[in-house]
């Protein structure tokens, strides 16, 4: 069952891990959308023949796992952190390809103002936000970005306007910085959204080879894990949920945002 | 050919920063540091660096924190209350071994105990050195930044308010430095190379998961960094009967009046110690083998006096003869701040069997 098939003159390869993942097992749950979104950055770093001068910084989350398995250099930063860190390191190697991979906990929660202020700025980074809506990480706490009527262990019963207040949509929020020239929502659950956060990656980071201004992109993946969901239901819960609340597409895409 | 110049102790750090290459400087307004990010924002551009007025403390230590992680000087200034909020990333830059130099312009000398013990989580430890001068500030940053780099560790350079505001002649003499290892764990772009990991929490490597050897080479080197860079200034010590002991700006006005004491026929020495981490607990126990009593004169509550404590191991008696400090303005230049107090207090501790 698990022998691999042995090839054939007609079969040919259609699919395969990117050359900058390192290794194919990650220690996430199963159903975390995490590792697609990564597999799709990695994907694009290499197509675009960024590797070589790739710096990622990364936040502190479940995705913090992923730095030991890419094989470009990154930046650990501290929670919340990592869009100042990554201006620093824009700033002094302008030339370096660098992107910011965060969580909602990390850059809605804990690091709102850090994200606001590099986009109002302009930095010349590329920001990713991976948004589940939940803390994963400590097992399924609210962040600001959990919908309404969300169940997590900090908002038993569900998220409640009342008790717990609305959640942040932190693109449309990015999207009215006159800094930010690229904005985009996109999400893991389906093949046909995958293909569209590669694309909507894709011109986030042309965005910044072009120098153009801030560059953004949420997306959304699942957490059946601390959705307390089976993992094959982790799609679907988010299509009847996080999508709901967070619409999909191109939120704004501005030439010379910068001036 | 190197001439001297008058400057404001900020000013003149911040320039003794540029000349041994710092490039990349972020800061947030707050007395009395504000100057170093004056003198930064006009002349960085000039030299081809960069100078960030970020939106926060926090947000100026990340901004930092990336760029000498690319393996550029840089450097970083407040006051103790902003370096409060910026404890998180001083304690992991130690972990994560990047090298930056920071400078405290205290208000008062309150910020000794955050200075050496710092407020951050873990078994960090920051080099700490403590001007008493425009001069000796100007000297001690151009070091700070080969002692960051030579170690792998954050420096920090404690002043004060009278450092970061008197103007003094200074001369700008960058001691030639001895080679440092190029920077290969600093994050470049895998430059054809393997990627590598720069991070508190763990290993350079990819694919590594030896986390405790990663770590350990954080505190591993502390013992060496003490053996290596202690730095102490002393006098009259060898025959006195009591040694004062007093850091920074006010170890300044203590020298003056241990001269003073001597004139009166008082067998006074002093202790500086410059590093305050390490701290020179030799020159104490020396001084407290052989005087008949220790007095310490800090402005603060007593912060430095345990680490006398400790150096002194109880062998002579010891008097605080400092105190909290303050004017109207809150910035820690006090009354207690007089040459005329100071000698008072000596006069009131000396040994009474020696007088």
């Amino acid at each position: 069952m698990n022998q691999p098939l042995a090839p054939t003159p007609d079969m040919r390869k259609v699919f395969d891990k990117p050359d900058l993942l390192l290794k194919t097992e990650h220690s996430l749950c199963p159903g975390c959308g995490e590792p697609i979104a990564l597999r799709l950055m990695l994907e694009l770093i290499q197509e675009l023949g960024l590797r070589n001068r790739t710096i990622c910084v990364a936040g502190i989350g479940c995705y913090t796992a992923f730095p030991m398995i890419m094989d470009v250099d990154v930046l650990q930063a501290l929670h919340g952190r990592a869009p100042s860190v990554a201006t620093g390191a824009k700033r002094v190697r302008p030339d370096a390809f660098v992107f910011t991979m965060q969580g909602d906990g990390d850059m809605v929660s804990e690091g709102l103002q850090e994200v606001i202020h590099s986009a109002a700025r302009g930095e010349r980074f590329t920001a990713v936000v991976l948004n589940n809506g939940v803390f994963g990480e400590t097992g399924g706490h609210a962040t600001a970005t959990t919908v309404l009527g969300q169940h997590t262990k900090t908002t038993p019963g569900g998220r409640n306007l009342e008790l717990h207040g609305n959640p942040i949509k932190i693109s449309e929020l990015i999207a009215q910085l006159d800094g930010a020239a690229y904005v985009a929502r996109a999400s893991v659950h389906t093949p046909s959204s995958i293909k569209l956060t590669r694309q909507y990656l894709h011109d986030a980071f042309q965005c910044q080879l072009a120098g153009r201004g801030f560059s953004f992109v949420e997306i959304l993946t699942m957490c059946p894990t601390d959705w307390f969901v089976p993992p094959e239901a982790g799609p679907g819960w988010l299509a009847d949920n996080l999508k709901k609340t967070y619409p999909l597409g191109v939120i704004k895409d501005q030439e010379g945002a910068r001036g | 050919m190197s001439r001297r110049v008058l400057m404001e102790g900020s000013c003149a750090m911040a320039e003794g920063a540029l000349q041994v290459g710092c490039r990349f400087y972020a800061g947030y307004p707050i007395t009395p540091s504000t100057e170093i990010l004056e003198y930064m924002a006009v002349r960085m551009p000039q030299v081809g660096g960069v100078c960030m007025n970020a939106e926060s403390e926090i947000e100026a230590i990340g901004m930092v924190w990336g760029a000498a992680g690319c393996g550029v000087r840089s450097m970083i200034a407040s006051t103790g209350q902003g370096i409060s909020l910026m404890q998180e990333s001083f304690a992991e830059l130690a972990n994560a071994q990047i090298p930056i130099v920071a400078v405290n312009m205290c208000r008062g000398q309150g910020d000794y105990f955050q200075a050496t013990r710092g407020g951050g989580h873990g078994d960090y430890r920051f080099i700490v050195l403590a001007p008493a001068s425009a001069q000796e500030a100007v000297d001690l940053i151009q070091e700070a930044f080969y002692l960051a780099d030579k170690w792998r560790n954050p420096v920090l350079i404690m002043g004060d308010f009278l450092l970061a505001h008197t103007s003094e002649l200074v001369e700008f003499r960058p001691s030639d430095e001895l080679e440092l290892p190029p920077k290969t764990w600093a994050t470049t772009g895998a430059q054809g190379r393997r990627g590598i990991t720069l991070s508190p929490l763990g290993p350079s490597e990819k694919l590594s998961t030896d986390l405790a050897s990663a770590l350990g080479k954080v505190t591993e080197k502390h013992p060496a960094i003490r053996a290596a860079e202690v730095r102490v200034d002393s006098g009259w010590v060898d025959d006195a009967d009591l040694v004062v002991i007093a850091f920074g700006f006010p170890g300044r006005f203590v020298k003056y009046a241990v001269r003073l004491a001597r004139e009166q026929g008082l067998r006074v020495g002093y202790v500086r110690p410059i590093s305050l981490w390490p701290f020179p607990s030799a020159a104490i126990a020396e001084a407290a083998a052989r005087a008949k009593a220790l007095a310490v004169f800090e402005l603060n509550a007593g912060q430095m006096i345990e680490d006398v404590q400790l150096a002194a191991l109880g062998r002579v008696p010891l008097h605080a003869i400092g105190g909290i400090s303050q004017d109207h303005s809150g910035f820690g230049v006090g009354p207690a701040l007089t040459v005329e107090n100071i000698l008072g207090r000596i006069r009131d501790v000396y040994p009474r069997a020696a007088a």
